[in-house]
């Protein structure tokens, strides 16, 4: 293979790992979106907080790693439904705008809390697939982008499994599309919607175990809810395929640019996506037509 | 209690419609006009970017409050402000016209901005004005040959015929006087048929626009009238600070000017001069009472983020109306003293308006 072609592919390859991790922070703003109509802007927060709890099992109480990732999943779950069970749910009725600032305000308090409990000092934790390379057809590839791609592939596989064939699954989609009408056919809405919220909050912890050991434990985690917000967009605000879609094309699409464009295109390249795609595409790629009822 | 009564078309036209508010008001101006000399110094600096933030807050809440359209950018727009005001003094240009220069270029851009709000609105336009601020701040730090980078700028002295604003007294003078001019602006606009049109397109586009109001062109004014004042306000501030770097206009900024609009009371321009206040002047406070805390809660990084968030969600959960709405509370209270009654604000039930396309 000739040199080029296979930095094409190694780049390709990173961005996959990379955009994998988009791709699921997208999917569950996507679902928390569906469920409630509340985009929610605490999600990165919730991300590096677990990754900052997943530290503090695996280096500070010397935890094994799947017990720890097991914990920090749960826990982050077990947040997220109370913040949309408890808090949320307080402000139902009020105007978008309100549910963007209580997310923004619980942003702000999870950070706050977080650099108060463990330092703003960047950390690192080992990961049973830290350092170690597999080279397929000459393009070198770090482990952890393989367990990372294969991790969000299973997580998509299984969510799509539950949402289209489990009571449960189809209940969160009749819930998400009408919440009265599923309210009279005997849904739980409200704990449905929480349950969204929880396995929203569950994703982002997984991704927030996966993203810190490639890119370090610190505050600025966050930040990915933004390129997220990227990958939404591109693939059509409100639609769960286009969001993994979405995510998997913004990473590849950042790791061009940082390769092929002037310096610091890649760090603008998601935020230059979303203004582009808004303004001349506002579908996305696999978007629902955009309309408003008067 | 007070009732309206009016005997000619002045008494409708005044700002101040009462002996009392009169007297509260020029009361209050005088108050701040002899501060700087009651005051310790480091307080009238404070003061200063007080001032600059309300300035601020009120371009915010032009849009925010006034037209309904969220930005989570306005710190670009604050950015833009201080950079050319500090690029213009370099070139020469005078004080005076340096600042008019700078509100106007933020002026433009934010017609820029503006024109896909015609597009996008709602969640799609608080999303877009965010990536704006973002990329304005990669802009700023890549773009060295204007802004200096990431090794930051330092602002020349503003000199207004031969009179140094620069000084402690001077500047507070300059910021409360642009605050007054600013503030008297917006007061008059909002009462103009442009005002109106703005609360019209903020409260129905449609019934707005089927009663002839041109919905496109006033979103547009709105933000460029806001990109202007907050322009200003950045000017200013960029006299404030003394040295620009692109990490003082970063997102934390935009936050904290939504935060300001919000807790102050969306629609109402009082409602975002005391946001402001509140807002900026809650650091200079928790860094106050922090040796008063546990040492192991005041050592740490985080807690003024805590707070911000903490009053936020509080303000969020239990006064949507914000400090304007306690303050319109608390004022009917005196105003009807023994009839005051706890649910006369009760809020009615409310419906979600969805925005799901059935």
């Amino acid at each position: 293979m000739s040199q080029e072609l296979a930095q094409i592919a190694q780049l390709a390859i990173n961005g996959m790992a990379i955009g994998a991790i988009y791709a699921l922070v997208a999917l569950g703003l996507v679902l928390t979106y569906k469920a409630t109509e509340v985009l929610n802007f605490a999600h990165g927060d919730v991300l590096m907080a677990s990754s900052f709890v997943g530290w503090g099992l695996i280096v500070g109480l010397g935890w094994p790693f799947w017990l720890a990732a097991l914990t920090t999943v749960a826990l982050a779950a077990i947040f997220s439904w109370f913040v949309d069970a408890r808090v949320m749910r307080q402000i139902v009725g009020q105007p978008q705008f309100a549910g963007v600032m209580l997310t923004i305000a619980i942003a702000f308090m999870l950070r706050g809390l977080v650099s108060m409990s463990f330092g703003p000092e960047s950390r690192n934790y080992p990961t049973p697939w830290s350092g170690q390379k597999t080279e397929i057809a000459g393009v070198v590839i770090a482990d952890l982008s393989l367990v990372i791609i294969a991790a969000a592939l299973l997580i998509t596989l299984v969510l799509f499994w539950f949402l289209k064939k489990t009571a449960l699954g189809v209940a969160i989609q009749a819930a998400s599309q009408n919440q009265l009408a599923a309210y009279l056919s005997g849904i739980r809405v409200k704990r449905v919607t929480s349950l969204v919220w929880g396995i929203s909050g569950a994703i982002a912890a997984v991704c927030g175990l996966l993203l810190a050991p490639i890119a370090l434990v610190d505050i600025g985690l966050w930040i990915v809810v933004l390129k997220a917000l990227a990958a939404v967009v591109l693939g059509g605000f409100g639609s769960v395929p286009g969001a993994i879609l979405g995510g998997l094309l913004l990473g590849v699409i950042e790791q061009f640019a940082g390769v092929y464009l002037p310096d610091g295109f890649k760090d603008a390249m998601a935020y230059l996506v979303l203004i582009g795609v808004l303004i001349l595409w506002p579908r996305g790629l696999l978007g629902e037509a955009h309309g408003r009822r008067v | 209690m007070r009732f309206h009564y009016d005997t000619s078309y002045h008494d409708g036209q005044t700002l101040l419609r009462y002996p009392v508010g009169r007297i509260a008001y020029a009361a209050l101006l005088l108050a701040l006009l002899v501060v700087p000399w009651v005051l310790p110094k480091y307080y009238v600096g404070e003061m200063s970017y007080v001032f600059i933030m309300c300035i601020a807050s009120l371009g915010l809440m032009t849009l925010v409050g006034y037209t309904g359209q969220v930005s989570l950018g306005h710190s670009a727009f604050i950015a833009i402000g201080a950079y050319t005001e500090t690029w213009m003094l370099s070139q020469g240009v005078p004080f005076g016209p340096s600042l008019l220069i700078a509100a106007c270029l933020s002026g433009v851009i934010g017609l820029v901005i503006g024109l896909p709000a015609i597009r996008v609105s709602g969640l799609y336009l608080a999303m877009v004005t965010l990536a704006f601020a973002i990329l304005t701040e990669h802009t700023i730090g890549h773009w060295k040959g204007v802004t200096g980078g990431f090794n930051g700028l330092s602002v020349g002295n503003p000199v207004l015929a031969g009179f140094d604003l620069g000084g402690l007294k001077p500047f507070y003078y300059l910021c409360l006087g642009v605050l007054v001019l600013v503030l008297a602006g917006l007061l008059n606009l909002m009462r103009s048929k442009t005002g109106r049109a703005f609360m019209g397109v903020r409260d129905s586009e449609a019934a707005a626009y089927s009663l002839g109001i041109w919905v496109a062109g006033y979103k547009v004014l709105a933000f460029v009238i806001s990109a202007m004042v907050t322009g200003l306000a950045g000017a200013l501030l960029a006299h404030h600070v003394r040295f620009l770097t692109p990490e003082g206009f970063g997102l934390i900024l935009s936050l904290e000017l939504v935060l300001m609009v919000t807790i102050g009371g969306l629609g109402s321009l009082r409602g975002a001069i005391l946001g402001a206040v509140l807002i900026s002047m809650l650091p200079t406070f928790i860094s106050r009472i922090k040796p008063m805390l546990p040492e192991h809660i005041s050592k740490q990084f985080g807690l003024e983020i805590f707070v911000f968030g903490l009053v936020l969600a509080l303000f969020v959960l239990f006064e949507p109306k914000g400090l304007n709405g306690r303050w319109i509370k608390f004022r009917t209270f005196l105003q009807t003293f023994p009839l005051y009654r706890k649910d006369m604000f009760k809020r009615g039930k409310s419906y979600m308006k969805s925005e799901r396309y059935k």
